[in-house]
């Protein structure tokens, strides 16, 4: 009997290879490999200039929190389009995860679509645990915050002209 | 047969657990005896909880635990494999070897404190003591003692089972720190009333290393005749602690503290004059009816011969684990600036290190940082999103409470271990700041503490 185990399990071994990434947990406690992702290679870290006019820029959060996130969009004049986006986080990896997240889903749409992004939905793609929502809410936030800057800022220099 | 196929899955799963590469050939050769060709070995790596890190963490969190001491494993293995009876068995020669054995680790306890070993009570560990400790006490002297005294910084389980007996109606007095983490001896003089029943101040606090002034608090509590309880799970080995000296009638130990096994502890009680308790554990009356249960025979050696050792080498590993300490502090210094340290440098086991890193998060940092095995007080690495008690306690801002990192150095820390910790630590600090919103605005000159946030 020992001898057939062994041998099962040396043929096991071999299979063991090919198993592992049926076998990779994606479900488990613990971050989710987009998260992870998101944070070794964040995609569009940086600063617009804040005060250029096609530059919108939310903030929101509180460093006593734990999370400050700072989205800048730049909005295309003419047709409303975002075509570039920049963020930076200071904040948990969840954090970082949704903010960068929130850059990406804004980059080449109108200003409506984005402020119909929902927390719901960054949430799920990273399958954050319930303890991490309020970062996609914070992400939601700045999406929403940066909006309302471009427009404030482009209604105080359609007065400026006047 | 049937017991085969039972434990064929456990074979094939333990080797699908390690990941290797996605184009790892298949050994066809597995059952061959003949020698194997030289193979291209990859680079094995660990996936665990969705972070892929190569080999196993440096280990700097050892104010955890620590490894136990190839040297205290080498006394307890006989007690598990050939002296493996009952001490409280009297009547063969199994309990006979047993008991003398744990009399024996009860002498080396007792020397490491300067205590009697009849003062020395074998309980499954810090946790256990300090609820006999503080319960016990306050407990066989309800009739005239009301009132206990701690500090905000204790553990965990002192400052709940201080909750516990205000449930029970007694009166508790929470002793704040200064901001260097030391209590003051002038505020507990003034809080001690008539029907004070005890005073409970940790000797090294396990977040942030700090040394409490023992022998003055010693000193104040005979005075006034309230029994003086110390947790000296983190202290023991580590710090000279001598109980008639420093005036402790109580006090708690952690055998896996000081490289000894885990689920083992002690507490000390002292005999003149005597300190009693009401037993928190029912059954046999075993250690003099203070904690009935078997005594784990194996573990008590184990956490004796732990205790020897650490009075032979305290000295060696407090200069050693100092020197550490310093090359850690400036290697991190000399690359990364706006560093606090949280609590006192002077009175401060060098072997806790506790940074905080501003304008960084916490649990973002300890992200980047799986190749080394650190912890942290930040909220997100919490369950309940509140920063540690402790750096609150010291007055430090929230938003730096989020960012702290404690590394542990300890007996077994190398050269070559602090340096690799300082270079990731230094590349990811440095990574997450440019991430940062605060950090830009704090650097084009913007006080963060003018801006009005949008919490929600």
């Amino acid at each position: 009997m020992m001898l057939r185990v062994v041998g099962k399990r040396l043929l096991g071994a071999a299979a063991g290879g090919q198993a592992s990434p049926a076998l990779a947990p994606a479900a488990r406690r613990g971050y989710h490999e987009r998260v992870v992702d998101h944070y070794n290679n964040p995609r569009n870290v940086g600063t617009f200039d804040k005060d250029d006019p096609d530059v919108g820029t939310g903030l929101v959060g509180a460093p006593a929190c734990g999370d400050v996130m700072k989205l800048q969009i730049r909005v295309d004049e003419g047709s409303g389009r975002v075509v570039d986006a920049r963020f930076k986080t200071f904040g948990c990896g969840s954090a970082i995860a949704s903010s960068s997240v929130a850059s990406e889903w804004v980059k080449g749409k109108q200003m409506e679509e984005i402020v119909a992004i929902k927390n719901t939905e960054i949430a799920k793609h990273l399958s954050l645990p319930p303890v991490k929502l309020h970062c996609s809410m914070l992400a939601e936030d700045a999406i929403k915050a940066a909006v309302k800057d471009y427009e404030a800022k482009k209604v105080k220099l359609a007065k400026a002209d006047e | 047969m049937a017991l085969s196929r039972r434990l064929l899955p456990l074979f094939l799963r333990r080797g699908g657990g390690v990941a290797r590469g996605p184009c790892s050939p298949a050994p066809a050769r597995a059952l061959s005896t003949a020698a194997a060709p030289a193979e291209v070995v990859e680079e094995e790596s660990i996936t665990v909880k969705g972070v892929r890190i190569s080999g196993r963490p440096l280990y700097m969190d050892m104010q955890a635990t620590t490894p136990v001491d190839p040297r205290v494993l080498d006394a307890m293995l006989p007690f598990y494999i050939s002296s493996y009876g009952n001490p409280h068995s009297r009547t063969h020669l199994y309990g006979w070897e047993s008991d003398a054995a744990v009399e024996s680790a009860r002498a080396r306890v007792a020397s490491l404190v300067g205590a009697d070993p009849r003062e020395i009570f074998f309980t499954s560990g810090a946790t256990e003591c300090n609820n006999i400790a503080v319960k016990g006490v306050m407990r066989f002297y309800r009739d005239r003692r009301r009132h206990v005294i701690t500090t905000q910084t204790e553990h965990k389980c002192v400052l709940d089972s201080c909750r516990y007996l205000q449930q029970e109606g007694f009166e508790v007095t929470y002793l704040p720190v200064r901001s260097d983490g030391l209590v003051d001896l002038a505020q507990l003089e003034h809080a001690i009333r008539p029907d004070t029943g005890l005073v409970s101040v940790m000797a090294v606090n396990n977040e942030i290393g700090v040394v409490q002034p023992l022998e003055e608090i010693g000193r104040i509590c005979k005075e006034k005749g309230v029994p003086f309880h110390t947790d000296a799970a983190q202290a023991l080995g580590k710090i000279p602690i001598d109980v008639n000296r420093m005036g402790i009638g109580l006090m708690s130990l952690s055998g896996h503290k000081i490289y000894g096994p885990k689920g083992v502890g002690a507490l000390y009680l002292r005999r003149r004059p005597r300190i009693r308790v009401e037993p928190q554990m029912s059954g046999g009356g075993q250690e003099r009816g203070i904690r009935s249960g078997t005594v784990p025979t194996p573990l008590v050696v184990g956490f004796g011969a732990a205790c020897e050792i650490a009075a032979q080498e305290m000295d060696y590993d407090h200069r050693r684990a100092t020197a550490l300490q310093h090359r850690l502090l400036d290697g991190i210094r000399a690359q990364v600036d706006d560093i606090v340290i949280n609590g006192s440098m002077e009175h401060r086991y060098p072997g806790n290190l506790n940074l905080s890193f501003a304008y960084v998060e916490g649990e973002s940092l300890l992200m980047g940082l799986k190749e080394v095995a650190v912890s942290s007080g930040s909220a997100c690495t919490s369950a309940s999103l509140e920063p540690s008690y402790v750096l609150r306690a010291l007055g430090v801002e929230e938003d730096m409470a989020h960012t702290s990192i404690r590394f542990g150095i300890g007996r077994f820390t190398t050269e070559e271990e602090v340096d690799r910790a300082i270079e990731l630590t230094v590349h990811q600090v440095k990574k997450l700041r440019d991430m940062s919103p605060l950090y830009e605005m704090a650097k084009a000159g913007i006080d963060l503490k003018s801006i009005e946030w949008s919490q929600h």
